[in-house]
């Protein structure tokens, strides 16, 4: 099947403007700017059945028809933080398939009444950032960004803002406050962005892999889009796979392909043949799911993934064999959580702090079974009682880990 | 020389993303501009910053101190910055720094003797499926390096050292 | 009126606003949910999770929108983690459970997660006995740690974020209380966090560092011990202190403080001030106080206080005291001129005004500042809170920087705007206020009336002032000397009146005196005179509370030739060192009395330490003069004295002093009990005061004096005319005796505009000699390009006695220092 999202795979120089629009470019954005209402927009995103893909899935139709429209001006942001280890999708989009995902950032601003959109990029991308500038400015000076595009009355800027260094500013509004010029801390929600956003004003944010579904929905509908995927995930989904596989990539696939599909069909199998252990399934804020061929065989859409006690998130499929252990993942992990903990809450500040010590420990040898029961109490005290989602995730790894391979963690503290 | 002296069009092109009254978002692509010949965020810049837009050295500094691309303290004229995150590390990242750094004499986190390159484990740069790979932080901005080996690492220094600039 | 909501919390019911907070709610049923990054003052934050608490909601029917019942009771619904009470404000028919074994799990774990990083040095720690943490622990902690303490995270202890507050990072708890309070409260964004994570710590930047005139405040509400002020630290366990309640004797704001004393063995057993604290008085200064309160108290222990009278500089009782006095007295009767000035209680004023009176001689006020006859006539009246100030009402402060003059007026002011009222601030050139005014309008020097008159009509801002709910003006002596305030408040007056804005609460006039207690010293019927050195030349001169000679060559030589000089002031000075008689009187600390707001609120002070010596205070030597005189004046309490000052004056009549100790409840609850809520600030339990009715408010007929049309001065071609301006850290002896504030004073300087500087050939930091109507002195250059061209800015009580716009000729001495 021809790519959706990855449409450089089939089209050579589809990032360039030419090639971009010679192949249907930016026919789904001179359709709503000319043709249909704002909301008619929001409502064939809605019918489509469209979720966020920056993790939560949250529906993007809905959110969209969210915004405040007593409070003006709107913005739309994109997300473009990309900072879950194991997850590399939107770096493709958007130094592959540009266009696509910013005629998607377009149609969304048009649909929700932005006339100023912003892409933040994570700091490391400033490369990508400087080959979106240029996109960007190819679109404004082919009339498809500015003011009165194609002969509406719809006028747009575009602007890209890179962070520098810090995954918590992935969270929507950390974001908005890095952009307002400040440290990237999460804000107490509600009120959600789509009230009060960027500059207090009414925010759209979503994530890079949305915005690039958007023009396909547009085009060939949301009956065609809903045709894809699974009733409660729609569509198609770009799979992040990384770790002990042989072939790691993004692949580009419908949801509810199973895991043992993606693994060793599109992964080309474990490294060395070795047995599979464990998957998270959506970078380093998984759980840990125990790998069987229930696990195996299980559809990869929102709701299967619960089933087997994990969450899809951002599809950010990290495979683990048998080589590894554990302590030294839940190592890692916290290793990463306790660095971009922002400091701002109690629970994910000093909790990680205190966890990076025992899985020091534990994974150095130098712990006992008393170190693995404190770490895993401090986790479970820290779930449901921080202000953002980071340091719950920070804890997935850690309370899966220890309650699904203790046989690691003995193993460890026995050495 | 202030910032906006030194570079006109960029401070121009910078303060036109942010709606006048929001100038304070313009901090972090200052920074960059700041920290671009230096390496790290002056004193003095910090001070030119903060009265550009109207805002406290207090806060620049603070912005500075948060995200981690920016610093306060000089190192070597480029940061190579190997990514050991569980990915990553999955993947041989952790060897290949220790190897990295065996070859160049230093530990990680130290500065080659000529000042060239100071090497540093970091958290995931979203390349996890080309691992091992690094970034170069340094005059010419951030660049990627991916699928790397110790021994294409070595080369990549050695030409450093020739022309001085990265060549791409 | 806003919609009420009623909600259940641990089964007690209570309504409250819509709006409200629920830890708000809570803490007006009498529950304490336990908080440390809230504070009642501030935005909530809701990042420390110490207010962790379950809240349910009823079920509302989609379709009806009705509440959906269950057995006869709305069904809650409760979510399933733990919600911060400092973050959700309530809605009707919530239900909260703040002591359910979830619920304080969530609390427990939170201050463990403190603690773990905390350290235990309670027993060295200023804040032990009044330390929220330590509180908390007390009552909910873990009794044992369950981490290793070698893996506390180690911080080199004390680092000084300026000379006045120090922070200990390992105490920090990151609640940002501070940093909010100095961005959101203050709008001075000098502390900040640095790092992130737990490596988050506080930092200042500023030069010098933590400027504010505010910082003292953070440590009242910093929830542990890691911010302390540099004068209180290791000077005394809360637990030891004794607390009297004062008034703030520093400016015209009157903050309500407390006086926390002890006996030292360094005082000889005496019983000292250790320090200063504010008392909460919403009204007034709400829980906040300015650092020069705070810390410029130690000048009543100075060295130099005058604790036995003399006579021709040699030490004598009492009693010969007296007789010489009174005898000069009794010889020149309407020849005696009584200068004194609003450091001064409205008793002692008083009791002064009466002898003056009693000998037909003159009753002079020692100020540059005029106009409070009228702020009299058409002050702010009765119930004024700028607290309530907001949307569709409208401040104007005209020649003031309230941030020097009267720093809480700033804050408050600034709060107004922030609540959205309308700010104008009129001035000569740029003051820190101005950056929150919708309106900052820069006038040449010499434009102050037309400006004002530019106000009347149908400009813009004419009109937003003219349509305001309720409009206050404040006036000042900003570039202005008694001359030019004197014309200036009738103009202002003269607007309020135009535009009815006056004789009602939140509107009217404010004068921002110099000192405490000017507006007292108007009541009482002082006066300034314009010309004082020809006022007290040849004649029998009693100075009280005043340095004329120190302050300005030409009145100490005004001085030398009075004919007898009796000074009576709790410190030595010049003028007391060129007096006939000196006579030693009592600091405020060691007496009661009353003082008179610029917003005429008459609060009551308090006796905290013991006397000093032989001093005594001023209104009980007044009256004794008196009576030794034949007059009828009492010498001996003070609340009697106040008892005859209110008989006999109009604006006072019916108050006592018990009425002024009369309180009643306010919000935030704060006090001992609630520290974890509001902070160390004091409960005010000895009287808000009351404000005093204006003549306009009773309805009297108001008439104003002929507003002029055009000011006196303004600089002239190639003229340079320096103005006087108002600094808060001056040489004045408040400041000066105390040493950490002395740190913040500098040097004197004369500040011009850069194209005068460089018509002179002047450049930043260069020392130069001005000189003056015959007068002269040093000072360094500053440049301020927010200024004319034509003026220099000088500040007042620096050693150069600019007490009225002066040409100036400006010598260079010294190159400037190179940075
Ligand atoms: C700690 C944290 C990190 C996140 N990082 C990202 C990210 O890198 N990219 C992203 O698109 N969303 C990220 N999110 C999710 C965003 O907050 C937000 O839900 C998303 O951008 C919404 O877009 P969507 O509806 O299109 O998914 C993160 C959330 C959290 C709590
Ligand atoms: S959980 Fe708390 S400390 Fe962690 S990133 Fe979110 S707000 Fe910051
Ligand atoms: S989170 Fe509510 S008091 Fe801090």
């Amino acid at each position: 099947m021809a790519h959706i999202l990855l449409r450089h795979r089939d089209i050579p120089d589809i990032n360039r403007l030419d090639v971009y629009q010679k192949n249907g470019g930016f026919e789904a954005f001179k359709k709503a700017v000319t043709a249909m209402k704002p909301t008619e927009v929001t409502d064939v995103v809605k019918a489509s059945g469209l979720r966020g893909r920056g993790g939560a899935g949250f529906p993007t139709g809905m959110k969209w028809s969210f915004i405040d429209n007593k409070n003006w001006p709107h913005y739309v942001v994109a997300n473009a933080d990309e900072s879950e280890p194991g997850t590399f999708k939107d770096r493709e989009i958007m130094e592959s398939n540009p266009f696509q995902f910013l005629e998607g950032l377009a149609i969304a601003s048009y649909a929700v009444g932005a006339t100023a959109a912003y892409i933040y990029l994570r700091g490391e991308f400033w490369q990508v950032a400087a080959f979106l500038d240029e996109r960007i400015a190819d679109m404004e000076k082919a009339g498809l960004l500015g003011d009165k595009i194609l002969g509406s009355d719809y006028s747009l800027k575009i602007f890209t803002h890179l962070g520098a260094g810090a995954y918590i500013c992935g969270e929507e509004t950390a974001l908005l406050e890095s952009i307002e010029g400040k440290r990237g801390q999460p804000r107490i929600r509600p009120p959600f962005p789509p009230a009060v956003g960027l500059y207090g004003k009414p925010t759209i944010v979503n994530n890079v892999e949305t915005f690039t579904n958007v023009p396909p929905i547009l085009v060939n509908g949301a009956d065609w889009y809903k045709s894809l995927g699974t009733p409660d995930s729609a569509g198609v989904k770009i799979f992040s796979l990384s770790g002990r596989v042989k072939n790691p990539g993004n692949y580009e696939l419908p949801f509810g392909v199973t895991f043992r599909k993606l693994v060793y069909e599109y992964g080309g199998g474990i490294i060395d043949d070795r047995p599979i252990k464990a998957i998270m399934p959506a970078g380093a804020s998984s759980s840990l799911i125990v790998v069987d061929d229930k696990a195996l065989d299980t559809p990869m859409d929102y709701a299967s993934v619960r089933t087997i006690g994990g969450d899809l998130g951002s599809a950010s499929v990290i495979v683990i064999d048998d080589t590894v252990s554990i302590d030294w993942v839940i190592n890692k992990t916290i290793h990463f959580f306790k660095h971009e903990s922002c400091g701002k809450c109690t629970p994910c500040r000093e909790g990680n702090y205190w966890m990076l010590h025992m899985t020091e420990r534990i994974h150095s040898g130098t712990g006992t079974q008393a170190d693995v029961d404190l770490l895993l109490n401090v986790a479970k005290q820290m779930q449901g009682k921080c202000l953002c989602a980071l340091g719950e995730f920070a804890t997935m790894a850690v309370v899966t880990g220890i309650e699904r391979f203790p046989q690691d963690f003995q193993k460890a503290v026995k050495a | 020389m202030s910032l906006a002296q030194k570079y006109p069009n960029e401070v121009n092109q910078i303060m036109a993303k942010y709606p006048p009254q929001h100038k304070r978002s313009a901090v972090m692509p200052l920074l960059y501009l700041a920290q671009r010949e230096e390496g790290c965020v002056t004193k003095s810049a910090l001070k030119d910053i903060a009265q550009m837009l109207e805002i406290t050295e207090t806060d620049v500094a603070s912005i500075v101190g948060f995200y981690s691309l920016y610093h306060d303290q000089k190192a070597g004229k480029y940061r190579m910055q190997v990514c050991t995150d569980l990915p990553c590390a999955l993947r041989g990242a952790d060897r290949f720094l220790e190897e990295l750094c065996g070859n160049l004499g230093i530990q990680v986190g130290e500065t080659t003797a000529d000042g060239l390159v100071t090497v540093e484990g970091v958290m995931c740069l979203a390349a996890c499926d080309k691992a091992p790979m690094f970034q170069t932080q340094g005059p010419d901005g951030i660049r990627y390096h991916e699928n790397m080996t110790v021994d294409k690492t070595l080369e990549l220094i050695e030409a450093l050292k020739k022309s001085g600039r990265e060549v791409e | 009126m806003t919609k009420q909501f009623t909600l259940t919390i641990d089964g007690v019911q209570v309504t409250v606003p819509e709006g409200t907070l629920v830890v708000d709610a809570a803490k007006l049923a009498g529950i304490d949910i336990p908080v440390f990054c809230y504070h009642p003052k501030m935005e909530p934050a809701g990042n420390c999770r110490m207010c962790l608490v379950e809240i349910g909601r009823p079920v509302l029917d989609r379709a009806s929108g009705q509440a959906v019942m269950e057995n006869g009771q709305p069904k809650i619904q409760f979510m399933p983690k733990l919600e911060t009470a400092c973050t959700n404000t309530v809605s009707e028919g919530m239900v909260v459970l703040t002591q359910t074994e979830k619920a304080r799990d969530g609390q427990k774990g939170t201050l463990e997660f403190l603690l773990t990083s905390h350290p235990l040095d309670c027993p060295i720690c200023d804040k032990g006995g009044e330390c929220p943490l330590q509180n908390l622990t007390v009552e909910h902690g873990p009794g044992k740690s369950r981490f290793l303490y070698d893996e506390k995270l180690h911080f080199a202890k004390q680092v000084p974020l300026g000379e006045l507050i120090w922070l200990d990072r390992e105490r920090c708890i990151q609640c940002a209380r501070c940093i909010r309070f100095q961005d959101e409260v203050v709008g001075e964004a000098v502390l900040g966090f640095e790092e992130r994570g737990r490596s988050t710590q506080i930092i200042s930047l500023s030069e010098p560092g933590f400027d504010s005139v505010f910082s003292g405040n953070t440590t009242d509400i910093c929830p542990v011990g890691a911010l302390t002020t540099a004068d209180f630290r290791f000077g005394a366990r809360p637990w030891e202190l004794s607390a009297s309640a004062s008034i703030c004797s520093q400016c015209p704001v009157g903050c309500n403080t407390t006086l926390n004393t002890r006996r030292e063995a360094k005082a000889g057993g005496g019983i000292v001030v250790k320090r200063v604290m504010p008392r909460q008085n919403e009204e007034v200064n709400e829980i906040w106080m300015c650092d020069k309160g705070r810390f410029a108290h130690h000048y009543a222990e100075s060295q130099q206080r005058l604790v036995k009278p003399s006579i021709r500089q040699a030490k004598a009782s009492w009693t010969d005291a007296f007789e010489l006095v009174t005898k000069n007295f009794e010889s020149s009767r309407s020849d005696v001129v009584v200068l004194a000035s609003g450091r001064l209680s409205n008793e002692d004023l008083f009791n002064l005004k009466s002898l003056a009176d009693g000998l037909g001689g003159r009753s002079i006020l020692y100020t540059d500042m005029g106009g409070g006859d009228l702020t009299a006539l058409v002050g702010v009246g009765q119930g004024t809170d700028l607290g309530k100030l907001g949307k569709g009402d409208v401040l104007l402060v005209v020649a003031s920087d309230l941030y020097e003059e009267a720093p809480i007026w700033y804050l408050r002011v600034k709060q107004a705007a922030d609540r959205g009222a309308t700010l104008i601030v009129a001035n000569a050139r740029a003051t820190k206020l101005e950056r929150f005014a919708k309106y900052a309008i820069r006038y040449a020097n010499g434009d102050e009336l037309k400006t004002i008159a530019g106000l009347h009509g149908d400009g813009k801002i004419a009109q937003e002032f003219a349509n305001a709910q309720n409009a206050v003006v404040f006036y000042g002596g900003d570039g202005l000397g008694l001359g030019g305030t004197t014309d200036l408040a009738p103009a202002c007056a003269k607007l309020l009146k135009d535009t009815n804005h006056i004789g009602r609460a939140n509107n009217g006039l404010v004068g921002v005196w110099q000192r405490a207690n000017d507006q007292g010293a108007w009541e009482m019927g002082f006066r300034p005179e314009a010309d004082l050195a020809s006022a007290l030349k040849g004649r029998v001169v009693y100075i009280v509370g005043a340095d004329p000679a120190g302050d300005d060559p030409a009145l100490a030589l005004a001085l030398k030739g009075a004919k007898f000089i009796v000074a009576q002031d709790i410190l030595e000075t010049l003028t007391t060192q060129m007096a006939d008689v000196v006579l030693p009187a009592q600091a405020y600390t060691e007496r009661e009395g009353s003082y008179t707001s610029g917003e005429r609120r008459v609060q009551r002070f308090y006796a905290a330490v013991p006397v000093r010596g032989e001093a005594k205070a001023d209104f009980a030597i007044a009256g004794e003069i008196g009576r030794r005189l034949g007059l009828n004046m009492e010498n001996g309490s003070a609340r009697i004295t106040f008892d005859r000052l209110a008989a006999n004056l109009k604006d006072f009549a019916g108050l006592d002093y018990n009425k002024l100790a009369e309180v009643k409840p306010q919000w935030p609850i704060v006090g001992r009990g609630d520290l974890y809520y509001g902070g160390t600030t004091y409960e005010n339990k000895q009287g808000l005061g009351v404000q005093l009715s204006t003549a306009a408010e009773r309805g009297e007929t108001v008439s104003l004096p002929e507003v002029r049309k055009d000011s006196a001065l303004r600089p002239k071609e190639d003229e340079l005319l320096a103005v006087p301006v108002t600094k808060l850290y001056d040489l004045g002896a408040t400041v000066s005796s105390t040493g950490l504030l002395c740190q913040r004073i500098g040097a004197a300087t004369i500040s011009l505009h850069p194209e005068a500087a460089k018509r002179l050939g002047l450049e930043a930091g260069m020392r130069v000699a001005l000189s003056f109507d015959g007068l002269g002195g040093e000072a360094l250059v500053k440049i301020d390009d927010t200024i004319s061209a034509g003026v220099a800015l000088v500040p007042r009580s620096m050693g150069l006695a600019v007490r009225e716009p002066v040409s100036v000729r400006v010598q260079i001495l010294a190159e400037a220092k190179v940075n």
